[in-house]
């Protein structure tokens, strides 16, 4: 559960109080700093375990989110095989938008913002059900799917990092225009899948798994290498934290943060074959608001807004805590509108406890005793 | 017998009689023998049919860019229909993606001055104020399927019925059920964007008339018209009803999507009944070989009725089957139940 250290909470003001000259890269190095200014920790309550324990939190609300539809449907917990399968259900209703998710917490880590993901999800998927493509086969589709959604994603790295657009101007703006010519594509009807193969990829298990669950695992394990274990990985949290101080350790800012963006457009390409499947089918509107859950996923899950910071196992998590609430509601036979609303909640209590509990709590308490006596 | 009791019989007689002739007076007024003129009914024959062509009409259209194939069947049939005549000039604008956007666009439709404005509005409540601005200025306004609340908002109002569809549906559903003998049977709905007053009205239909049968709604879940969120709200569906008697999918767009989910969840014990009427949805009916038995339609057949009853608007004249001499205001069409008999004939009507 070990993920990318973190470096803004010991220093809040980032990348002021280290030299510029020195790379940045390695955070091991604030760790130290802020263990030697707060004392010595053990590594459980230290930076290093800060993901650990954060990533923990997350899984006591999945537990309570089960305790409580096993409290209300106890018809349902009550059969093995019917927990088993909610379980691949709720794996399932997480896969499409999990993907998606990686792709956002690398951007996100990044410094930026993907706000076109379900755009691409949305274009890609159109694009591989053309009649046209499906003529080409499975092979043609995924193949058209993936390329679609790259080079998107790199049209956005582009005007991002060689146009200087505000990644949120320019994501917006492709969440737009893809989902135009998505629609101009289609001719906004409906494209039904006829590939067996593809719309197998939905229905098909794998030793009891589906192979939906396998693709999100995939992905999942080469996001969480990519990011912990490569040097791609940590040029991302340094071009995120500090993308003055990367630049000056020589890391080539505009062409990675390209390249981040690359890698979401690819993550939203798999992510449409695997939406396709699901629906046998594709069209303009779908993967609707796919960008804020993903987003939402990320931020509960630990990544910051503003970059430097995030895991893949807490996005992961986050992820699955949303399906899990749908899956909640769903078997209660509750609305969509209160299911929207705990979510909002969700979003905003997850942040909020995390900021309290993980904000170094003795010094959070130190400095409430200094204002008052001062 | 005295001369008394003659006299009293007499008058009997008299009052008798005059009773028995106001009688039948008055029954003779009630039959009015009197023939009703010739422009108070139709022949069968006459000549003067709706398809001669009279004098040119501009019909201005506008309905949202939604990517939905309702939609985009709403706005091809209507091209369709008016390529049909040669005395219509159809000038279309793109509604974009609210109700703001429509309204920008329809100003410049009433600045090209069309004869007749037909308007599927995102919001009937929304546009109510350009129904009015619209017909004040003379053109009158043909209002497709979202009704405006203000009745001089519009000159025809052409709709299909969503309550009617919620109570069709139900109804083929009490059938099979009752013939299946089901006690207690498990419901399940898939609706359309809650938001929406049709999606509200669909629902109530349906739960309306599975009351009086003594049924209920067991679960229902809200999707989005679209064929993932169909997907992902049915799989949910399926997780929280383990065993299924019947379901009603009120889209047949997002049915795309619902069906895949059941084939994913390898479910097969229930039956289902569509919405809207997609050829796809007709195609699988026929077919039989999946849960999807029946469909009740919302036909995008209305915007080609709503072209051509604007023409006949444009052209000052009534509908050549009817009497009146101008197009009804009102016209609400039923929703039908498509099964594998009828299937074959509403397959040209899909879309």
């Amino acid at each position: 559960m070990s993920d990318v250290k973190d470096t803004s909470t010991a220093a809040p003001a980032r990348g002021t109080d280290l030299p510029a000259q020195s790379p940045p890269v390695d955070p091991a190095e604030t760790v130290l700093a802020s263990e030697k200014a707060g004392g010595r920790l053990s590594w459980w309550h230290g930076e290093g375990g800060e993901g650990a324990r954060r990533n923990l939190a997350l899984i006591g609300v999945l537990v309570v989110l089960v305790i409580i539809g096993a409290a209300t449907r106890s018809d349902l917990y009550s059969r093995p095989d019917w927990v088993w399968d909610n379980v691949l259900s709720i794996l399932k209703l997480a896969s499409v938008v999990g993907v998606v998710t990686v792709g956002m917490t690398f951007v996100m880590i990044g410094g930026g913002i993907d706000l076109s993901v379900g755009a691409i999800v949305a274009l890609a998927g159109v694009w591989c059900t053309t009649v046209a493509t499906q003529s080409y086969g499975a092979g043609g589709m995924i193949f058209s799917a993936l390329t679609v959604g790259m080079a998107v994603g790199l049209v956005n790295g582009l005007l991002i990092s060689y146009g200087r657009l505000v990644p949120f101007i320019a994501t917006l703006a492709m969440l737009v225009a893809a989902r135009g010519l998505a629609a101009e594509i289609s001719d906004k009807q409906t494209q039904v899948s006829d590939n067996g193969f593809i719309n197998g990829l939905a229905s098909n298990n794998v030793l009891g798994i589906p192979l939906l669950v396998y693709i999100l695992a995939a992905v999942v394990a080469a996001g969480w290498v990519l990011l912990n274990r490569t040097t791609f990985g940590r040029r991302t949290v340094a071009v995120g934290g500090n993308p003055e101080a990367a630049r000056l350790a020589g890391i080539d800012v505009k062409r990675h943060t390209l390249l981040l963006y690359a890698l979401s457009g690819l993550c939203c390409g798999i992510a449409a074959v695997m939406l396709t499947a699901q629906a046998n089918s594709a069209q303009a509107a779908m993967a609707n608001l796919y960008e804020l859950d993903a987003i939402a996923a990320a931020i509960i899950g630990g990544t910051l807004l503003s970059g430097g910071r995030g895991t893949i196992t807490g996005s992961l998590l986050g992820v699955i805590i949303f399906a899990t609430i749908t899956n909640l509601f769903a078997i209660n036979g509750l609305t969509t509108e209160a299911q929207n609303m705990v979510k909002g909640g969700i979003i905003v209590a997850a942040v909020l406890i995390q900021q309290v509990q993980f904000r170094s709590l003795t010094q959070f308490l130190g400095r409430n005793r200094l204002t008052r006596t001062t | 017998m005295t001369q008394h009791s003659r006299d009293l019989s007499r008058r009997r007689l008299l009052f008798g009689g005059a009773a028995v002739g106001a009688g039948v007076l008055l029954a003779g007024c009630t039959s009015n023998e009197e023939q009703p003129t010739e422009a108070q009914t139709k022949a069968a024959n006459a000549p003067g049919g709706n398809s001669e062509p009279g004098k040119q009409v501009t019909i201005g259209f506008s309905a949202p860019a939604a990517d939905h194939g309702w939609i985009a069947a709403i706005t091809n049939n209507a091209k369709a229909q008016a390529g049909t005549f040669s005395d219509v000039e159809f000038k279309t604008v793109e509604a974009g993606a609210d109700a703001a956007a429509q309204r920008a666009a329809l100003s410049t439709l009433i600045s090209q001055k069309p004869d007749v404005i037909v308007l599927l509005p995102h919001d009937g409540k929304e546009l109510n104020a350009f129904g009015l601005e619209a017909m004040k200025a003379g053109i009158p306004v043909v209002n497709l399927d979202r009704a405006f609340p203000d009745a001089k908002a519009y000159r025809l109002q052409i709709k299909g019925d969503n309550y009617g569809m919620g109570v069709a549906a139900a109804t083929y559903i009490i059938v099979q059920l009752k013939a299946k003998n089901v006690a207690n049977p498990v419901i399940g709905e898939i609706a359309g964007m809650d938001e929406l007053e049709l999606t509200q009205e669909r629902s109530k239909g349906f739960a309306d008339t599975l009351a009086q049968a003594g049924f209920k709604v067991a679960n229902r879940r809200a999707a989005r018209f679209t064929a993932d969120s169909g997907q992902q709200e049915a799989s949910q569906l399926l997780q929280a009803l383990p065993r299924m008697d019947a379901l009603w999918n009120h889209d047949d767009d997002q049915g795309i999507g619902v069906m895949a989910a059941i084939n994913q969840a390898n479910r097969k014990e229930f039956f289902m009944v569509g919405g809207a009427g997609s050829k796809k949805a007709i195609e699988d009916i026929q077919a039989d070989d999946t849960p999807l038995k029946a469909t009740v339609t919302y036909s995008p057949s209305m915007a080609s009725s709503a072209i051509s009853l604007a023409r006949l608007i444009g052209q000052g004249r009534g509908m050549s089957d009817l009497v009146e001499l101008q197009v009804p205001k009102e016209i609400i069409l039923a929703s039908e139940t498509i099964t594998k008999e009828n299937a074959g004939d509403y397959l040209k009507l899909g879309f």
